[in-house]
């Protein structure tokens, strides 16, 4: 479980994040949603440390990462796995380089073995075929499985996810939600979404937190994302076209009943 | 004022993070040869190209403006020998070799910064300034004194090729005569020395602009330019002072 409370963080004085308290919950897929400026990925960065709040606690079942000393900080890191927007695969390496990576640097097991490790998150995320190619020479869905098998490698307890569907066909961006959902389970991780693709928060959101301007507006569910009264959540979700059918004919439906 | 303060605190701070002890040596050495051979001998051909030429125009230059009776033609060789030793193979070879390994070295590792890559290895807990940049470092250290070496040897090839010329009066056998001709071999060791330190300069200023770029596409491009102006204007700067203190 990961608990961040009354996070605060500015810029150049400006406040980017306002107290926000949230718990993301341990196997299951934590979703934070948001308009593009609203501070979600600001706030996942000082989730994993790329970015250090001005005040607040994160705390990752129980330890402060804020207060870490640099020994310990490293042996959580290990702890965790990244998917970020762009993928972000060394492009100086191979699919399986790159997924072999971690643990070449942190295993002591033989080579013959971590390279069946690797192998192994490879044909979980469908793309063993691919272990071969450098980066460049496979598609957008191929580097976002690539850079999910490599998130994988070490077991992490923690998986966090920039935009996991950005720049992707509606149909990749399914599996790729799948199998977020399906490594959450399996692994039984706590995972963080960032996302604001109404899709994936239908398709795989458990738990939700919404921001806006900085600040926690709302918390839920997916169910219960469309039901809202909250007004800046309502103008987030309808804002897609799709939504606001759904919505209209769930509400022609109730009237007939 | 303030700003070069600043710059001159990150820089620092960035090396005491590239110069600890590596997570892992397999992959640390792993690292170190493909940074010796991408940096180092990749720049093999330029450097033995610009030797050879360089060293044939000075030869020409010295032979056509020394016309004096006065002066003996040995002169010629000694002169061309002095210059490539004490400057041209050292100095004016990094010079290059910073446009050349310093662009190189900043593009790189801007991009990875701007791709996210290098945030990829510190969310792992990879210390990314130590597995980037610390094997770039040595491995320039390591193969520098090499072109070096490579650069003084073809050099002094061209200049004995243009002594075939018969250029106002240079000969083959006065050239190589003034090759030999009070040979101080410390001026070896002192251009190698020279070449180290170039090399520590060039790598790790341009692995500082691109480790600190910010931004996107044109930041990278921005960061290159300042990396080799910077370890330009540094390595001109070293070797005043380095010259000052060993040879005078």
């Amino acid at each position: 479980m990961v608990e961040v409370k009354h996070i605060i963080k500015s810029f150049d004085g400006r406040v980017i994040l306002n107290d926000i308290s949230a718990i993301f919950e341990t196997g299951k897929t934590n979703l934070i949603i948001g308009q593009s400026g609203s501070g979600k990925t600001v706030l996942l960065k000082t989730i994993i440390g790329l970015l250090r709040p001005d005040s607040g606690q994160i705390l990752y079942d129980g330890r402060n990462f804020v207060g870490l000393k640099k020994r310990e900080l490293n042996v959580l890191r290990r702890e965790m796995g990244m998917l970020f927007q762009g993928s972000a695969l060394f492009d100086s390496m191979t699919v399986l380089e790159n997924v072999m990576f971690p643990l070449d640097m942190f295993s002591s097991d033989p080579y013959k073995e971590r390279e069946k490790r690797a192998m192994f998150c490879l044909e979980r995320v469908n793309l063993p075929d691919a272990a071969h190619l450098y980066p460049s020479e496979i598609s957008g869905g191929m580097m976002k499985r690539a850079a999910i098998a490599r998130a994988i490698a070490l077991n992490p307890m923690y998986l966090f996810c920039d935009e996991p569907n950005s720049g992707l066909d509606p149909k990749t961006s399914l599996l790729i939600d799948d199998l977020i959902h399906d490594i959450t389970k399996d692994y039984k991780m706590t995972t963080i979404i960032n996302t604001h693709d109404m899709n994936s928060v239908m398709n795989i959101g458990e738990t939700i937190i919404f921001i806006k301007e900085g600040v926690l507006e709302w918390r839920g569910t997916s169910d219960e994302v469309i039901s809202s009264n909250n007004k800046a959540l309502n103008d987030f979700v309808f804002a897609s076209d799709l939504f606001r059918k759904v919505k209209e004919i769930e509400g022609q439906e109730q009237e007939k009943k | 004022m303030n700003e070069a303060l600043q710059r001159l605190g990150e820089y620092t701070l960035l090396m005491r993070k590239t110069l600890s002890i590596p997570t892992r040596w397999s992959m640390f050495f792993k690292q170190l040869i493909k940074e010796i051979y991408k940096l180092g001998a990749d720049s093999l051909w330029i450097v033995i190209i610009i030797s050879i030429f360089i060293g044939t125009v000075i030869a020409m230059q010295i032979s056509l403006n020394i016309s004096s009776p006065l002066i003996p033609k040995f002169t010629i060789g000694y002169t061309t020998r002095e210059i490539i030793l004490l400057e041209f193979s050292s100095s004016i070879m990094c010079l290059i070799l910073a446009g050349k390994v310093g662009s190189n070295i900043a593009s790189e590792i801007g991009t990875m910064r701007v791709t996210e890559q290098i945030d990829a290895m510190e969310i792992m807990g990879v210390n990314s300034a130590n597995f980037l940049i610390f094997p770039k470092i040595l491995g320039l250290m390591i193969f520098i004194p090499v072109l070096v070496i490579f650069s003084m040897f073809t050099g002094i090839l061209g200049g004995i090729a243009a002594s075939y010329a018969d250029i106002n009066g240079m000969t083959p056998s006065s050239f190589e005569y003034g090759l030999q001709y009070y040979f101080n071999s410390f001026y070896i060791g002192y251009s190698i020395l020279k070449s180290v330190v170039y090399a520590f300069i060039i790598a790790s200023i341009a692995s500082y602009f691109g480790y600190n770029v910010k931004g996107g596409a044109l930041d990278v491009g921005k960061a290159s330019t300042n990396a080799v102006v910077m370890s330009s204007i540094m390595i001109l700067l070293a070797d005043v002072i380095m010259t000052h203190l060993m040879l005078t």
